[in-house]
């Protein structure tokens, strides 16, 4: 299947999703006023690696930051790895954040605290 | 214009520290043209990245609240000047002692003040812990609404700035009052 690649926008993070690898990549700030918009060609590609998905996948988070309206978004993304992983590929997430961003590091527990993936914490000192 | 005024709505800049400022109608161009902006003020003014950031985060959060209720409002209104001009907003950040405070303005109507209120004096109740598990409830069972807004954006102020909003209804007339709000960022 087709590769999602997106370079990074004013408001939009960077996106590579590799159905070869099985790696995800979010890298940057998500602010769009309407997210749903942005997030539905990632859904609807996770929908489609989730039928023959390899034995790892893994979404690596690197998000500067991002707006309530993408918290949802990213929480429906987050989901639907949950049902990929219940399905049989080993899901794993890491969750990146800045030195000092006690913010992001906390949306990462919020996260951690609803979604049952495994979740890593990595703290840089730049994304 | 005479140039005392000019120099009088200088001054009262100088003296509230006002560092940005900006009245107008909120559109979805507006952060990509001025977040560059207020991220290079605050750069200059400010060392902690922390500070830094939530300043960005919470601008982000207050103007995108405006600019989605915006949409939905003043529909009882023939007159399209009328509604542009009831769309212009008030967005300003000011520098104080203890760090940053972002102030708005905007119209509201009457009939949604109370549900408004309620909702912001239900958040400032709540201590950190509290605020955390509100959010935390809100985003794994709230819903979309149909423009994507999740309910969040109060209670994500809140809990980013750290401290109380502070905030007031100024009645207008029997349709509308003016609903501003300041968030104290340090």
């Amino acid at each position: 299947m087709e590769n999602i690649l997106r370079e990074s926008s004013a408001k939009t993070p960077a996106i590579n999703f590799d159905a070869k690898s099985g790696v995800l990549l979010l890298k940057g700030r998500s602010i769009p006023e309407n997210s749903i918009e942005f997030y539905k060609p990632l859904n609807d590609w996770l929908d489609l690696y989730g039928e023959k998905p390899l034995d790892e996948t893994t979404i690596d988070m690197k998000l500067e930051y991002f707006n309530t309206s993408s918290s949802k978004c990213i929480l429906d993304l987050l989901k639907r790895l949950e049902k990929i992983n219940k399905a049989g590929s080993k899901v794993s997430v890491n969750w990146y954040f800045e030195s000092e961003d006690e913010d992001m590091e906390e949306a990462g527990e919020d996260y951690q605290a609803i979604i049952k993936l495994p979740f890593k914490m990595i703290e840089v000192e730049e994304i | 214009m005479q140039f005392n005024k000019i120099y009088d709505i200088y001054q009262k800049f100088e003296e509230r520290n006002i560092i940005f400022s900006f009245s107008g109608v909120i559109t979805s161009d507006f952060l990509n043209a001025v977040l560059d902006i207020v991220e290079a003020k605050v750069d200059y003014l400010e060392e902690s990245p922390k500070i830094k950031k939530k300043v960005l985060k919470i601008l982000v959060e207050c103007v995108q609240n405006i600019y989605y209720h915006a949409e939905n409002q003043f529909s009882f209104l023939k007159e399209e000047e009328t509604k542009k001009k009831l769309n212009n907003a008030l967005v300003m950040v000011v520098k104080d002692d203890e760090g940053f405070i972002i102030e708005t303005g905007n119209y509201i109507e009457n009939h949604l003040v109370d549900d408004l209120k309620e909702r912001i004096e239900n958040i400032n109740k709540l201590d950190k812990i509290e605020l955390r598990e509100l959010y935390r409830d809100v985003l794994a069972n709230g819903t979309f609404s149909d423009k994507g807004t999740a309910g969040l954006g109060m209670i994500d102020i809140a809990r980013k700035s750290g401290n109380k909003l502070n905030y007031s209804f100024l009645p207008v007339d029997s349709d509308l009052s003016f609903f501003t709000l300041s968030v104290n960022i340090n």
